[in-house]
């Protein structure tokens, strides 16, 4: 069952990303990343991860998705690109050889990395509340557990972790939004005009 | 349970994918959208070692890449529509100075 639901997503995660590449008109590269996010939001479910599944879907394909298209629909860019047109000589094959070699390279860092040949079993035993080693138990993550006789949810787990290991680089993200809003606001607000109707000098 | 070299595996060639993307389009909206996917293949990689090491604090910096991409995605679309204000139909090949 697992790997059913595996192997649906990846086919559904690869075939949006080639779609994203290979439509012309950009609405529908939207969309199909939009495809591709929600198979990657299922992936997360299949991890055990229900909270960042769900924000991925919240965030990513409502907010982000939007606002793309948003943006491609306001400016009226859905114009479809020429793909036979090679503007750089010789930068397709560059490109193939780049994702090629990253590929690779992925790969071979998987392949090489000492901590996958370690079974699940060879890492210390977790506990089933906390999610920590078995011992560790001064951590905010043991708050709501009584003895072992609840499982905490990630929900829970994870706010332990934002709120508490993580609450400065959490108010940060605040901050980095802030600054972002306010940023977007000033790039995208149109120039004011002279008095006399003069546009300002490109 | 699938096992996890496969989730990194299909995060490698989503990312491989992005990259790819990236280089090859010219419309700024669609190369914004291979970083989006570049973003999420590292995010599979992350969720995927955070159950492999029973360690949380992949999945928070998931949360975190997740707060970095909305910014990310906030600021690049403003300065995209204020080019596209300027030149209409522009693609990455012409703007190639800042000056406003």
């Amino acid at each position: 069952m697992a790997v059913a639901v595996f192997s649906v997503c990846a086919v559904i995660i690869v075939a949006g990303a080639l779609g994203v590449i290979i439509f012309r008109n950009p609405v529908h590269s939207a969309l199909s990343l939009v495809a591709s996010l929600f198979g990657v939001a299922v992936l997360f479910l299949t991890l055990d991860a229900h909270f960042l599944g769900v924000v991925q879907v919240v965030v990513y394909a409502g907010a982000i998705v939007v606002l793309f298209l948003f943006v491609i629909m306001l400016l009226g860019v859905d114009r479809a690109e020429s793909l036979r047109t090679e503007p750089i000589g010789g930068q397709r094959p560059v490109a193939l050889a780049v994702g090629v070699g990253v590929l690779v390279l992925a790969l071979l860092f998987m392949v090489g990395f000492d901590g996958l040949g370690v079974r699940q079993g060879d890492f210390p035993a977790l506990d089933s509340c906390t999610g920590l080693p078995v011992g560790a138990s001064e951590s905010p993550l043991a708050l709501e557990c009584p003895d072992g006789t609840e499982q905490a949810s990630n929900i829970r787990q994870i706010a332990a972790g934002v709120f508490g290991d993580y609450v400065w680089a959490f108010q940060l993200t605040g901050l980095l939004l802030t600054i972002s809003v306010v940023g977007a606001v000033a790039l995208a607000r149109r120039p004011r005009r002279q008095p006399d109707g003069a546009e300002q000098a490109h | 349970m699938v096992a996890t070299y496969w989730y990194l595996a299909l995060g490698a060639v989503v990312f491989a994918l992005g990259t790819f993307g990236l280089l090859v389009r010219r419309n700024p909206l669609v190369m914004f959208m291979c970083v989006e996917l570049m973003l999420n293949a590292v995010s599979v990689t992350f969720v995927a070692l955070a159950r492999q090491m029973g360690d949380l604090g992949g999945q928070i910096s998931v949360l975190f890449v997740l707060v970095v991409a909305a910014a990310e995605a906030v600021v690049g679309l403003a300065i995209v529509v204020a080019v596209m204000r300027r030149r209409p139909g522009a693609t990455a090949d012409d703007v190639s100075s800042l000056s406003g």
